[in-house]
């Protein structure tokens, strides 16, 4: 049904994609699988209208389509569930759908329509609640329903499964099946190589802009997937497999992060993110949070790193507080300063090179200098913008910046998000070597199996109450408690 | 940050439009520029008492915006604040007769300093409090300002014949020495002064680090842990308006002696020119204030020797800005819609 | 003074002061709908009212309301290409925008008319009497024998209403004012939707700026627009970004500026700069009021 054939793609000097082909048939769920930057994203955005090719050819049903818009896209029987949730918050579920569609028209008939369709579907929704109160299952549920709001056969899903847990990926990829064998098609974007074998017929691999293999999915196991996934000579990724815990012998009986009835409001300002509050930790421990997103874990991380103020309870946690935020472009660095700007940033005022107020740049850059060869950043020097770092090295640089101030606590939300596999491996080891030093460290990831790799505690947190996982506990076990009460 | 050669572009073509904007509209392009070029730059007298006068409320102003500006917010209504500083020196310096010069100058430019702040103090309360955005606030209450002075001058400071729409002249003890012969006063020497300190804070001390640092990442300064960036703003609102305040009453202290309406010529918004010119760095602002002074001396020599109305000099104030504007603004340049959604569509990480 | 007489009298005053600020405040409504804070629209009003003024010397009061019509979509694309084309800063182009059409108005003006101004010599509309209507005692008079612009103002909102929230072009341009990204992601073309809107506002402003020249003052002066523009802004904040609640806003604020006119006939002895102050203290004192409570479109000003 649909076809791309010798696509290439560049953003300014990177070549996303080297001539990539890839086809998609009737009735079959076809997982799109890579790393980070392999062009997965780039090849969909392409078939999807959101991205030009430089050259290659899209093909819908045998025949060559300039596919100009995502609009043309819809025209063609194409519709695509992005990443990040693309449903306007502050609309409602029908007007968001209708947005989709192309309705116009009195709201009770959008309404009216949205419903039909959403339960024609199999996937019901209430038409009138707006989106941004939708919980993060029904949001996904929605973006389904809006990419197939206008007749579309051809479902394309980039990392649908990245937020949900792992009963609502299933529910999600047993929906999927069902509409591909109606006579659709889907390709299924994702990293994960189990839910790949498990979900799809036919399986695509990219590594560096180029199809590394593409076939039955029958024939492949995890480890030849990620074979071509990684590539020859490269380390198998040691996240793979069931967590191998290292026992850690040091951890000493200092406790050095202590929450009690802890309550913190949401960020948004509206209910209660974190509940009854109750958590400990040791200096030389690793606790992680596991938690589908939007159940408190952002809230409580912030409020333990003394970013947000808690409503009430106590809290006392040692200092200086190292700190990891999710959004690195946004909030952990300002990308149109210099990385020695950057690493002043996050200094307080009893840094040695800065005095009485006034800092000593020609210090601060020996600094960054240091800290640029210790944590193996790739950079020019100290004096570039940050926004010309990769994505990897600019977590390096957060990392970094937080760890070269010796805090006794180290707060991490995902911070391995959207970064390669050596460099994963670099961040989540200087976390361990800190946490070995005498730190106590407290990270949330969205990768489970990332949690139950690092942590010596996990704690899993749904609907703003933590509960502390048994030692040892699977990712099974764990998965269903992280939906516990999620009753929505 | 702006780079040299974009400023001269931007002064150029300022010029260039104002040239050919009067060669259209029928007059005589080669003679109001020659007298532009004279009443700005034409002898010495010309420059100290026309160019350098005028630019010392456009450097002082200027260098507020800039601080605002980097900081990340916006003060319209440096207009406003220039005339409650003006309104509080008036007051002052009618009261302070037989007091030495420097106490009373002392005093008149402390007032005027107040006032500024005060003037701002609304809309920073409005904003921190109920969340208003300064834009509006900064802007609106410009009107009110100048309704003030109309109703001062007409009433409580009226001079004493009730004849004049003006208030007396203040004492002599409040006014600022002259530099030389001439009008030049040393209004400008506090205007250098200025953005020397300016200079050092943003280069040198934590804090000016960290006021630019909440201009072009607020979430980042925020996060960061060592920033209130809202309180950073308020700091640099109220700066902002101490120093357009101090514009004010250097302005009655050292050329106008009174207050009366219509004492600004729209410093406020050519002050937004001036410190965008000068890429809102203390010494580059220096630099585009006397620029601009020199366009707005220019100006009134024009309209005198060729009919020219003076207004005209607004437009190139909105062309530097415009042209400022696009050589600074990141990525996106000068390329037509089209064309510009086919090269920079949501890219993969667009999802921002 | 008869009470009937005066009552009608203030609420014809506030009807007309109401309608440029009508006008303005519905174009800013759909510009900001798109996520576009224009605040050139003190400059298109003005841009406005100048082209109102010749076009009306030249072809008359029609003409005069083309022309400005004309001029504010011209001024308005101009800001458009800067904003939205090259994605300069909103605010500070807008501001320049302002003061480009201070500077060309001003060096226009006293080209076309001379240093002694325009005079009175420029044709404007009558009161237009509906019969029928205009016969209601009190409010007739107020709201049925007024100038063509007005009624052009009062049929313009619904029209604005029923894009808004009737029609697909809408749903999309509200979409893109709340999420941008997230709009585009799904095939709206966002930056033609904010351009369209931007110049559409324009055009209302325009006709603002109009009605000043042909349907109140009878001339142009310069700067006569006197911050109404940025007036209109507000009062799109205290209409909530809808346009009920835009042209409610808007006539508080008329019946405000009209308590003028009424202490003047009640011979009150106030200084008149109160008056003049009382509309921006009085949007200050609301937005105090109204802000927090309401919620700007997401991605307004981005």
């Amino acid at each position: 049904m649909l076809e791309l054939v010798g696509i290439q793609k560049h953003f300014g000097s990177v070549q996303a994609l080297r001539g990539a082909d890839f086809s998609l048939a009737e009735g079959e769920v076809h997982a799109l699988l890579g790393e980070n930057g392999a062009g997965k994203t780039t090849l969909m955005y392409i078939a999807n209208g959101l991205v030009r090719q430089d050259r290659g050819e899209v093909r819908v049903n045998g025949v060559p389509q300039p596919i100009s818009s995502p609009r043309v896209a819809r025209r063609m029987g194409l519709g695509m569930v992005h990443q990040h949730f693309t449903a306007i918050p502050a609309m409602t579920v029908a007007e968001n759908i209708a947005l989709a569609a192309g309705w116009s028209g009195h709201p009770r008939d959008l309404g009216r329509q949205a419903q039909l369709l959403s339960e024609r579907l199999g996937l019901p929704l209430d038409p009138n609640q707006r989106a941004g109160r939708l919980s993060v299952a029904l949001k996904q549920r929605l973006e389904v329903v809006k990419a197939l709001a206008g007749e579309a056969r051809i479902l394309l899903l980039d990392e649908p499964t990245a937020v949900l847990a792992p009963a609502e990926a299933d529910e999600l990829l047993r929906i999927i099946k069902a509409f591909a064998g109606s006579g659709g098609a889907v390709v299924l974007i994702t990293h994960k190589l189990d839910e790949a074998l498990r979900a799809a017929d036919r399986v695509t691999v990219l590594r560096s802009g180029l199809v590394t293999y593409s076939g039955p999915s029958g024939a492949q196991s995890v480890e030849s997937l990620a074979r071509a996934m990684i590539g020859p000579g490269a380390d198998l990724p040691i996240l793979q497999g069931d967590g191998a815990r290292v026992p850690t012998p040091q951890v000493s009986d200092r406790t050095l992060v202590r929450l009690d009835s802890l309550e913190v409001s949401r960020e948004s300002g509206y209910g209660i993110a974190v509940r009854h509050g109750r958590l400990t930790i040791q200096a030389g421990e690793i606790v992680g949070i596991a938690a589908v997103e939007g159940n408190g874990q952002r809230e409580l991380l912030r409020t333990v790193a003394g970013r947000l103020l808690p409503l009430r309870g106590r809290l006392e946690v040692a200092r200086p507080i190292g700190f990891i935020p999710e959004d690195r472009t946004s909030e952990g660095l300002i990308l149109e300063l210099s990385l020695t700007e950057n690493v002043a940033l996050g200094m307080d005022d009893q840094t040695s090179w800065i005095k009485r107020g006034r800092i000593d740049w020609r210090a601060a850059r020996r600094h960054t200098a240091e800290l640029i060869r210790e944590f193996d950043i790739v950079a020019p020097g100290p004096d570039v913008r940050a926004s010309s770092l990769s994505g990897g090295n600019q977590q390096k640089l957060i990392v970094a910046r937080e760890l070269s101030r010796n805090p006794t606590v180290i707060v991490a939300e995902n911070p391995t998000r959207g970064m390669d596999v050596s460099a994963t491996a670099s961040i989540l080891s200087r976390l361990r070597a800190a946490a070995d030093a005498g730190a106590a460290v407290l990270f949330h990831s969205s990768d489970l199996d990332e949690v139950l790799h690092l942590a010596d505690r996990v704690i899993v947190m749904s609907r703003g109450t933590l509960m502390e996982a048994p030692i040892g506990a699977s990712r099974t076990v764990v998965g269903q408690m992280m939906l516990q009460s999620e009753s929505r | 940050m702006i780079r040299i050669g974009w400023a001269v572009l931007a002064g150029a073509a300022g010029l260039a439009i104002l040239a050919l904007g009067l060669e259209a509209a029928g007059y005589d392009s080669s003679s109001a520029l020659t007298a532009l070029w004279n009443g700005a730059f034409g002898s010495w007298y010309a420059f100290t008492s026309a160019t350098l006068v005028r630019s010392v409320p456009l450097i002082l102003i200027g260098l507020g915006i800039a601080i605002a500006f980097r900081a990340g917010v916006f003060n319209i209504g440096a207009e406003g604040q220039f005339y409650a500083g003006a309104i509080a020196a008036t007051w002052v310096g009618l009261h302070v007769a037989g007091r030495p010069a420097a106490l009373a100058i002392a005093m008149v430019l402390s007032a005027s300093v107040l006032a500024g702040a005060a003037w701002v103090a609304v809309p920073v309360w409005l904003k921190l409090r109920f969340g208003v955005i300064e834009v509006i606030s900064t802007l609106l209450l410009n009107f009110v300002a100048e309704s003030l002075v109309s109703l001062l001058v007409q009433g409580p400071l009226q001079e004493p014949t009730g004849i004049y729409p003006q208030s007396d002249a203040i004492a002599e003890a409040a006014r600022l020495p002259l530099l030389a012969a001439g009008r030049l006063h040393a209004g400008f020497l506090l205007a250098c002064a200025g953005a020397l300190v300016l200079w050092y804070l943003f280069s040198r001390t934590v804090w000016g680090f960290r006021l630019r640092a909440v201009g072009l990442g607020p979430r980042a300064a925020e996060v960061s842990g060592q920033i209130d960036s809202p309180r950073m703003g308020a700091v640099a609102l109220l700066c902002s308006g101490c120093l357009a305040g101090l514009a004010g009453g250097v302005e009655v202290s050292g050329v106008s002696y009174a207050l009366f309406q219509n004492l600004s010529p729209g410093y406020g918004f050519t002050g937004i020119a001036v410190a965008l010119l000068g890429g809102l760095h203390p010494l580059g602002v220096l630099l585009s204030g006397i620029f601009m002074g020199a366009l707005e001396a220019g100006a009134g020599a024009m309209q005198r020797d060729a009919g020219v109305p003076s207004v005209a000099v607004y437009v190139v104030e909105a062309v530097i800005i415009m042209v400022v504007l696009l050589a600074t603004t990141p990525k996106g340049g000068w390329i037509p819609v089209r064309v510009i959604r086919r090269i920079r569509p949501a890219a993969p990480k667009a999802h921002r | 003074m008869d009470p009937v007489v005066l009552v009608t009298g203030f609420l014809a005053a506030a009807v007309r002061v109401t309608t440029p600020l009508l006008f303005a405040a519905t174009g800013e409504t759909l510009s900001e709908r798109s996520g576009v804070i224009n605040l050139g629209i003190e400059g298109t009003m003005l841009a406005g009212a100048l082209a109102a003024a010749l076009g009306a010397s030249e072809w008359g009061p029609w003409g005069g309301l083309i022309a400005a019509l004309v001029a504010g979509m011209v001024t308005a694309g101009v800001f458009a290409l800067l904003a939205i084309g090259a994605r300069a800063d909103q605010i500070i182009t807008g501001t320049a925008i302002t003061l480009a059409a201070i500077g060309l108005t001003g060096t226009v003006y006293r080209r076309a008319f001379g240093a002694a101004g325009a005079g009175l010599s420029i044709p404007t509309f009558p009161p237009l009497r509906i019969p029928g209507l205009a016969s209601i005692p009190v409010l007739g008079p107020a709201l049925f024998e007024q100038p063509f612009p007005t009624y052009l103002a009062l049929a313009g909102l619904p029209v604005v209403w029923w894009v808004l929230f009737r029609t697909r072009l809408g749903l999309a341009l509200r979409a893109t004012g709340e999420a941008g990204a997230m709009a585009r992601a799904i095939g709206v073309r966002t930056r033609l939707m904010r351009a369209g809107a931007t110049v559409a506002g324009g055009g209302f402003a325009g006709l603002g700026g109009a009605t000043l020249v042909l349907a109140q003052v009878g001339t142009f002066t310069e700067r006569m627009t006197a911050g109404r523009g940025y007036l209109a802004i507000a009062i799109v904040v205290l209409g909530r970004w809808h346009p009920l609640g835009v042209a409610l806003a808007a006539f508080v604020f008329g019946l405000a500026t009209a308590m003028q006119f009424l202490f003047q006939a009640l011979g009150t002895r106030v200084p008149y700069q109160l008056f003049l102050m009382l509309p921006y203290l009085l949007t200050l004192l609301a937005l105090a009021g109204a802000v927090g409570r309401v919620r700007a479109p997401g991605d307004l000003g981005r």
